[in-house]
């Protein structure tokens, strides 16, 4: 390198570099997210053109609002199974991919059809599935004529059956990326001490796959908690609010009855649960860092 | 290669079934005659609901909002990005692992944490129910994924390429311009690819913030596809078809560079 003077304007050519990104960044997701804490404590309707500061009240409302609580338990189950089944199909799939067989190529393509349709057609495909006169699911299970996407017990599992359906690819990828890294040696070492491939598999692929799978795991956890577009389209929340999610009862609280105020409330609280969540998958990756 | 067992050929065979069976089944509702979709079976295949998708309704249109919104956030994240990840790959300076994280957490963000400001902001400056207004809240989504992927890719190129421009007495930007970005052409068609499709497929934004029939993007498109009295299934079929085909080839196609820029960033750091 040269002198001083030469990493001076190094580092200014940096700033100005980053500098574009940097003011996006901070105009499409640091000032929003400061404008809606700000409008959370607001008496805000749209249509009318009311507003006034209301300081905490739309908190201490959400705080009561046993439709908030029924939506967060909602996000929280739809989260907590499809994260799991995804991560359990993810596996053997990941598994099979690193594996050299005829047609790796094709099934490698194929699993990536899902990741690749836009998740709302996606809802529509399984959509007219699930369609309980005509769809394909009730006709190949006979006897049986489930509403699926009408009774409450179900749909929320519908719901998640197209999201196992959309993400275990994107899961299955990162685990295959976990695989790739994972020297042979250790493999060849282990047959040659006689494990078998159940041993090798707990002794060594699980331990060394752990930080791909906790990283699929937080990826994936706070993807599944803000998820919009797949129950909006296959049940916009219903039957009788069984599926409503926090984006979902947000987004109608602030674009269907127009309440800005208590709209962004619900939209800091969605938020607020997604940072809580990371900190906590933070920690166990931190942890599990520490560890190594 | 050994020979696949039964168990290999059954779990694959499974697999592609369930991945791909949905979409085949879409592709056979597509090409069903509108009056057999209570039958078990057509008894003949056809193409009028690619017709009257294509010619009754203005779905061309809502096709080409759609490749203009994701034409306009590509490029305009593409532009910025680029100059940002050399800069974090190449570049000494304050603030780099901040702004990575940064970028990060952004893209963690519930998008609905952000609808009612971002709302209000477009309404004041008049880019509400516009395509190009939209092509900015997706950079929440698009820009922090560029930052990530071109990085990492910028990262491998070789910090000798840098230090050798430098000394024939380029700027670190003409360095950037004249030697590394032409190097990191594959980087940034992957970071393409990826952004395009992300954008492609967005919906709370885009369904949010157009209220105009005639802007809308296919992904709200298709969620608002209705006839009067009944829900038609075939020509749904057959827009959700006419609008995936062009992302599940370009999928296959460049399958090697998107699962290597979906784990660029997630798995090397």
């Amino acid at each position: 390198m040269k002198g001083g003077g030469s990493l001076e304007r190094e580092r200014r050519q940096a700033y100005l570099l980053v500098a574009p990104a940097v003011l996006v960044l901070l105009g499409v997701a640091l000032y929003p997210i400061l404008a809606a804490v700000w409008l959370s404590l607001h008496r805000f309707i749209l249509v009318f053109g009311e507003r006034r500061l209301t300081g905490l009240d739309n908190y201490a409302f959400l705080l009561s609002d046993a439709r908030f609580w029924a939506a967060l338990g909602n996000t929280a189950y739809f989260t907590l199974v499809a994260v799991t089944v995804e991560v359990l199909l993810a596996v053997p799939l990941a598994l099979l991919l690193n594996r050299a067989f005829p047609g790796r190529g094709l099934l490698r393509a194929s699993v990536l059809v899902p990741w690749a349709i836009p998740t709302v057609v996606s809802a529509r495909l399984w959509a007219w599935m699930f369609n309980p006169e005509y769809g394909v699911i009730n006709r190949l299970l006979p006897g049986n004529d489930i509403n699926w996407l009408g009774a409450p017990g179900y749909a929320l599992h519908a719901a998640i059956l197209v999201d196992v359906w959309k993400t275990t690819p994107f899961v299955a990828l990162l685990v295959l990326a976990g695989l790739q890294g994972i020297p042979e040696d250790l493999y060849k070492a282990a047959r040659v001490d006689g494990a078998s491939a159940w041993r090798a598999f707990r002794s060594i692929t699980l331990p060394l796959l752990k930080p791909a799978l906790l990283l699929a795991l937080l990826f994936r956890s706070l993807d599944a908690f803000r998820v919009f577009d797949a129950i909006y389209v296959l049940t916009e929340g219903g039957p009788a609010n069984t599926t409503e999610t926090l984006s979902i009862y947000a987004y109608k609280t602030l674009m269907r009855s127009g309440d800005f105020g208590y709209g962004s409330a619900l939209s800091v609280a969605t938020f607020l649960c997604v940072v809580l969540l990371a900190v906590v998958w933070l920690r166990l990756l931190g942890r599990e860092e520490g560890a190594r | 290669m050994k020979r696949p067992g039964l168990g290999t050929a059954l779990a694959v065979v499974a697999f592609l079934t369930f991945f791909l069976g949905p979409f085949f089944w879409q592709v056979l509702t597509s090409l069903w005659p509108d009056g057999e979709l209570t039958r078990p079976w057509p008894s003949h295949l056809t193409v009028e609901n690619y017709a009257s998708v294509l010619w009754g309704r203005p779905f061309l249109r809502v096709v080409a909002n759609s490749l203009l919104v994701a034409a306009l956030t590509t490029l305009f994240c593409l532009t910025m990005g680029a100059a940002a990840a050399f800069a974090l790959a190449k570049l000494e300076f304050r603030g780099r692992g901040l702004l990575l994280s940064a970028a990060l957490a952004v893209s963690m963000f519930p998008p609905i944490a952000t609808v009612s400001p971002l709302y209000l902001i477009l309404r004041a400056v008049g880019l509400r129910d516009s395509l190009i207004g939209l092509a900015l809240p997706y950079a929440t989504f698009a820009l922090p994924l560029t930052l990530w992927v071109l990085t990492s890719f910028f990262r491998q190129l070789p910090d000798e390429l840098y230090r050798a421009a430098r000394v024939d007495g380029c700027t670190p930007f003409q360095a950037f311009r004249r030697v590394l970005l032409p190097l990191a052409a594959p980087g940034l068609a992957t970071t393409a690819i990826l952004v395009f499709i992300f954008a492609w497929n967005e919906f709370l934004y885009a369904l949010t913030f157009l209220s105009t029939p005639e802007k809308r993007t296919v992904p709200v498109a298709i969620s608002l596809f209705a006839s009067e009295y009944r829900e038609p299934w075939g020509e749904i079929a057959a827009a959700s078809v006419v609008a995936t085909l062009p992302l599940v080839v370009l999928t296959v196609l460049f399958q090697r560079r998107i699962v290597s820029g979906l784990t660029a960033g997630a798995v090397k750091e």
